[in-house]
């Protein structure tokens, strides 16, 4: 058998595709993260109960009304975007011209709310979701066996973090995005609904949360505190990242979660930790992150 | 003061306006004619930014009345004014570095049709088309002024609110300022200018209406100035 650095590859390559998988979902979280961040100035802690809403969504689709994977990607992002929608009016839009405090102070209390919610209807055991019948199996790379599922969830994260990008970058409306991120009073005075856009822009970072949950529903189980465990790593991926930055936080969730991958192949024992360590070390040299511009 | 009447496209009548606690407009009465170019001289402090910025509907609080061609704009918020057919270019200019030259320039959507096109834009202000794809907040500070107001020519909007457009400036660009605002006089586009240089005023302006604690105390046609001057003295300061 081959080795690298007297590790087998076959136990290499798994390890780096576990660390894709994962940088999927950090990338997919902390992106929705950086853009609710970038507009509404809140650190957005229910994250991690909206990505588990997505994933209970669409096992709610599947269980009671018999609608597939598919279509659970595409009513998910939807239906938790619009519960995202209704709290950025009734509670959030309150909050903007106060200290960042309240912002994650109110938007952790919710996400205590919602998982104690989940897990009283739902308990914490977890329920199954089976992979779609299109991306059963695996194909034979050679060096290493590729689950067909885990592939397409690393090709349709890539997808929608660029697209994301793309947009806010590089159209009409990401420009509106980027100024109303400066300056929301004038962007207003040129005559555009700001307070709508900050609204749908919470439900675009929700829905991103929510359309992660439905991706990762067939991976891991999907149960109340499946967020809650992720996102206290997303967080650091953030900060490490840089609060706002797009790309920042799209490419430091890819890099992280292969990190982490390698991490478990050299020195397991530090596996859980090398994103705490890394978080540290960037915060010691570049504490507004990799990307960040301090603000 | 002379009653404009019903050709005014602007009437400011008992406008008051607060930032927080702090009550900065007391009664504001003034009108802007179509056509015209009004100034708002004063000193540091008289209410003449906080007067464009309720105009706009930029303020958290006003009261009074601000009748924009014919209709009460002083329930509307800021993005509903705007598509009346106003537009301000702000005192801080405004320019978005997250944003190239051309993003800038375009950013202001058109709320009427007759604006100008980036063309024309590019003959008033050269340099821009030079620099598209900078950084907004690269260019110096007379082309970011050029920028600021540049792109609310294009967006159709009547009625130009400019804050202080040649503070700052080196001469020469305010000479090419002044030249832009007689051509978009003769455009048709109606300008009420902000200004401290009253020099420059005298160039451009048809009356000028003169602020202080918060009130207009003072109308003064252009023709009028210089005997006036000793009276502006002693408002300004100066």
């Amino acid at each position: 058998m081959t080795e690298i650095f007297g590790v087998p590859t076959q136990a290499l390559f798994g390890q780096l595709l576990i660390g894709l998988i994962n940088g999927s979902f950090y990338a997919l979280l902390s992106l929705g993260l950086a853009v609710i961040f970038g507009l509404l100035n809140i650190i957005n802690f229910t994250h991690g109960a909206q990505y588990m809403m997505g994933a209970f969504a669409a096992w709610f689709l599947l269980a009671k009304l018999g609608l597939g994977y598919w279509w659970a990607l595409a009513l998910a992002p939807v239906a938790v975007g619009v519960t995202g929608v209704i709290v950025e009016r009734l509670m959030l839009a309150r909050l903007y011209k106060l200290d960042h405090l309240y912002g994650l102070l109110l938007t952790f209390g919710l996400a205590l709310v919602i998982q104690g919610l989940f897990r009283h209807e739902f308990g914490s055991s977890g329920l199954p979701y089976a992979i779609p019948k299109a991306l059963e199996g695996g194909t034979n790379l050679g060096f290493m066996y590729l689950p067909n599922y885990r592939a397409w969830v690393i090709f349709a994260s890539l997808v929608v973090c660029l697209g994301t990008w793309f947009v806010i970058e590089k159209t009409r409306l990401g420009a509106y995005l980027r100024a109303a991120t400066e300056n929301p009073e004038l962007v207003r005075a040129f005559g555009i609904n700001v307070p709508r856009m900050i609204t749908l822009t919470y439900g675009f970072g929700v829905g991103l949360a929510a359309l992660a949950g439905v991706m990762a529903a067939p991976i891991y189980t999907v149960s109340p505190q499946m967020g809650a465990d992720l996102i206290i790593v997303v967080f650091a991926v953030v900060v490490i990242g840089g609060m706002g930055s797009i790309m920042g936080s799209i490419v430091t969730g890819f890099a992280l979660g292969l990190i982490e991958g390698l991490t478990k192949v050299f020195y397991p024992e530090a596996s859980n930790t090398v994103i705490f360590i890394i978080m540290a070390i960037v915060l010691m040299i570049r504490p507004a992150g990799l990307f960040g511009a301090a603000r | 003061m002379p009653d404009a009447g019903d050709g005014a496209l602007l009437a400011v009548h008992g406008l008051h306006a607060w930032y927080g606690e702090s009550h900065i407009l007391h009664g504001v009465d003034m009108e802007v004619r179509a056509g015209e170019v009004v100034t708002l001289l004063g000193r540091n402090g008289a209410g003449k930014t906080t007067t464009l910025k309720s105009v706009m509907g930029m303020v958290a609080r006003r009261e009074g009345s601000v009748r924009f061609a014919g209709a009460e704009t002083i329930r509307l918020h800021s993005d509903q004014v705007a598509r009346l057919g106003l537009a301000i270019c702000p005192e801080e200019r405004g320019i978005f570095a997250s944003l190239d030259v051309e993003e800038n320039l375009l950013l202001p959507p058109k709320v009427r049709d007759g604006g100008l096109t980036t063309a024309q834009i590019f003959e008033l202000f050269p340099n821009l088309r030079e620099r598209l794809a900078s950084q907004g907040t690269k260019l110096s500070g007379g082309e970011q002024q050029m920028l600021a107001i540049g792109r609310i020519l294009r967006t159709g909007a009547r009625l130009l609110l400019l804050d202080e457009p040649t503070e700052g400036l080196a001469p020469v660009i305010v000479q090419q300022i002044g030249r832009t605002l007689a051509r978009l006089k003769q455009e048709g586009f109606t300008i009420l200018l902000v200004e401290q240089n009253f020099r420059f005023a005298q160039t451009v302006a048809d009356r000028h209406y003169v602020m202080e604690h918060g009130r207009v105390v003072d109308l003064i046609p252009n023709s009028g100035l210089e005997a006036a001057m000793p009276k502006l003295h002693a408002y300004l300061g100066v």
